[in-house]
């Protein structure tokens, strides 16, 4: 089996739908002859011709628009905005249109669509280029947003929103997208959206975590079991419609929840998560949850990022806080 | 070829039948009297609807509506796109989704507040109306994109208005437009206001229609209430967009007579003066002249025309209110493709509420 990492198992996975299925199109900002400014889409054009591998305009909210009219007219496309802070420009597309045309249409119309979105922080890049806004499009009903942390799941993921029959915004953890490699079959396999995943089990904390702070949440979770610590940690996988099921049944077992994500703190996935705890195991909780987040501030430039984001040095801590309350 | 005769830098625009209802026979378009006359009984239908919508939004009975009166004619255009073609609508479009055949009581029940009046709008290739102005042009570039890149000639036409020009996803949709070659006819209903704005305030452009040429194709201006120029500049638009020699742009130049919506009140922001200057130039007059001259338009008939189009309307006004409303879970349905178990959960919690306080739903 081969050893990818998330940009090239990205590729693959939008390689081997772009094969099965002639409806599948991709367009975006340098999508085609440079293949993305990340090279997800590096060679696509080359192999399926530059009318399925699109360079458009530099406009985020020509691309979303668009990609909503390719969908009504039979086609799949795959829109790639090139970082998350630009998403604000597709917003109105976004929020008022993908994620209510099923709805407004009463399912004549259910867009089938994937938007790409590299997200998060921690490259050293320009001010817009390190957000991580999934809150707002969490509070938007109708829009499905799922996101990978390793490459196995960047590709199972990728072919279940090319064939999940609705809008699905596919965020991509940048920092990571070249730092994990792993197996990742070549033939179909699907993950499912809707889905979170226990990655490791434990009995004394829950963990919960998706993208890039998956990787600082198992160092977290490795450090804290040489003192005698077992947590278990769950990637979210798919943020909305979120698997807190899941969720819920582990903490049921451990009685303690840290949910970490780079978002600002108030109103971030981390609240709803808590909200959703309390409302189910509420009995079960030895102390309150923890969040371990970005702070309620804009995201700094890279001098401070580090300081800003949360990594597996600042989840330890909040888990010795669960552990002593 | 009219895109290229009627150049709006130049100012020039296309009238073929003037207010008086007289044709410039060298512009005459291939629209048979018997056609024509057919268009005046379907825009007299479109203006008692009209009518009638304004008055049971002031009974209660309908939701807050956007009129149509005066713009008959430029809603007319859709009744020339082909049966593949799609329509891309804004708020402001009940005479043309009715041109189209979408049927009249669903027209209503939409604005009686149920979405479920456009079901089958679909199959007219017809998309959702959008309340969001000048979100809707990107939608239509799309649609006829992929018609373009499958290969198959259907074009899309959009409507929107004078306001929507303003918007950036116009000046996106005309953009993506221009670089892909998308076979889409932009309309726009110049009807000289957006609620109580004028044309003027929207751009410093002289034209609307001139607007196009930034972009790389052709765009006219057009008397808008002249059903004969609105023919000539859609069947040119629509051939050049078929055949692949571009998108098109057409300004209508209109004149709403009424109000933006049931919620404001034009006598704030217009002079009465200049409502009473532009009813003269009223689409279904000019039209009534023309045929009155040919011989096919009498008082006596007038009186048919109205009876019917009113037996038309009070029928589609029974189906919408007799229509059972929806079943409050209903908004669980279609905003997600799967059902998840929160949002399951949200509904029983809905219905059991439902349930202590009123022994069901409303309308169960």
């Amino acid at each position: 089996m081969p050893k990818l990492n998330i940009v090239s198992a990205i590729n693959l996975a939008l390689d081997r739908e772009m094969e099965k299925n002639d409806r599948v199109v991709i367009i975006g900002e340098d999508v085609g002859r440079e293949g993305g400014v990340f090279r997800v889409t590096d060679g696509l054009q080359g192999k399926y011709g530059p009318e399925r591998v699109i360079d458009t305009p530099l406009s985020e909210g020509g691309i979303a628009g668009t990609a909503l009219g390719l969908a009504v007219g039979g086609l799949l496309p795959v829109a790639e905005i090139q970082f998350e802070g630009f998403m604000y420009l597709a917003l109105d597309q976004i929020a008022n249109q993908m994620a209510r045309y099923r709805s407004r249409s009463r399912g004549q119309y259910p867009i089938s669509l994937v938007l790409r979105l590299p997200w998060g922080g921690g490259i050293r890049a320009p001010e817009h280029h390190s957000d991580s806004p999934e809150a707002v499009l969490v509070n938007t009903p109708g829009i499905t947003v799922v996101q990978p942390s390793n490459p196995y799941d960047a590709k199972g993921l990728m072919t279940a929103a090319l064939r999940y029959g609705a809008p699905v915004i596919y965020c991509e953890p940048k920092r990571i997208y070249r730092a994990i490699k792993s197996e990742v079959p070549d033939e179909d396999y699907e993950v499912p959206i809707g889905k979170a995943n226990v990655v490791r089990e434990g009995k004394d904390l829950t963990i919960v975590a998706w993208g890039a702070m998956m990787r600082e949440a198992m160092k977290a979770a490795e450090e804290l079991s040489s003192d005698g610590v077992n947590a278990e940690v769950i990637d979210l996988r798919t943020i909305a419609p979120m698997d807190s099921d899941t969720i819920i049944s582990s903490v049921m077992k451990t009685g303690r929840l840290l949910v970490t994500h780079e978002a600002p703190r108030t109103g971030g996935i981390g609240a709803e998560i808590a909200a959703r705890v309390y409302e189910d195991a509420f009995t079960s909780l030895l102390a309150p949850v923890e969040r371990v987040t970005g702070y309620d501030a804009v995201m700094p430039l890279f001098k401070l990022e580090d300081y800003y984001l949360p990594d597996a040095k600042k989840i330890i801590v909040g888990a010795r806080k669960l552990l002593s309350y | 070829m009219l895109f290229d005769r009627f150049d709006p830098l130049k100012g020039e625009r296309l009238e073929i039948m003037d207010k008086d209802g007289r044709v410039n026979e060298e512009l005459r378009p291939d629209l048979s009297d018997e056609r024509l006359k057919w268009l005046y009984v379907r825009m007299s239908v479109m203006r008692f609807a009209d009518k009638t919508a304004l008055n049971l939004q002031r009974e209660g009975r309908m939701g807050t509506y956007a009129p149509v009166f005066g713009q008959e004619a430029s809603q007319a255009s859709a009744a020339f796109l082909e049966k593949d073609d799609w329509l891309v609508p804004s708020y402001r479009e009940s005479g043309a989704l009715l041109m189209r055949g979408v049927p009249l009581s669903g027209i209503y029940r939409y604005w009686m507040g149920d979405e479920r009046g456009l079901l089958g709008i679909k199959d007219l290739r017809v998309l959702p109306i959008e309340v969001v102005v000048g979100s809707q042009p990107l939608h239509a570039v799309g649609v006829s994109w992929a018609m373009k890149l499958r290969g198959i000639k259907s074009i899309a036409a959009v409507y929107f208005g004078d306001g929507a020009t303003s918007e950036g996803s116009f000046h996106e949709a005309m953009n993506f437009a221009g670089v892909f070659n998308t076979p889409t006819v932009f309309i726009c209903q110049n009807n000289q206001f957006a609620i109580s704005v004028p044309r003027k305030i929207q751009t410093r452009s002289k034209s609307i229609a001139q607007k196009a040429n930034a972009y790389g194709f052709k765009g006219i201006q057009i008397y808008g209430n002249d059903i004969m120029a609105v023919y000539a500049a859609m069947k040119e638009a629509m051939d050049d967009a078929r055949e692949g020699r571009g998108p098109r742009l057409i300004e209508m130049l209109t004149y709403r007579f009424g109000p933006h919506t049931t919620a404001d009140d034009p006598t704030k922001y217009r002079d009465p003066a200049e409502l009473e200057k532009n009813k003269p130039f009223d689409p279904l007059i000019r039209l009534r002249l023309y045929l009155s001259e040919r011989g096919l338009w009498s008082e006596e008939e007038e009186y048919e025309i109205m009876d019917a189009a009113r037996a038309e309307v009070e029928k589609a006004v029974a189906e919408a209110e007799f229509a059972p409303p929806p079943e409050a879970s209903d908004i669980f349905r279609n905003t997600w493709k799967r059902e998840h178990p929160y949002l399951k959960r949200q509904e029983n919690e809905m219905l059991a509420l439902l349930r202590e306080t009123e022994g069901g739903a409303p309308h169960a």
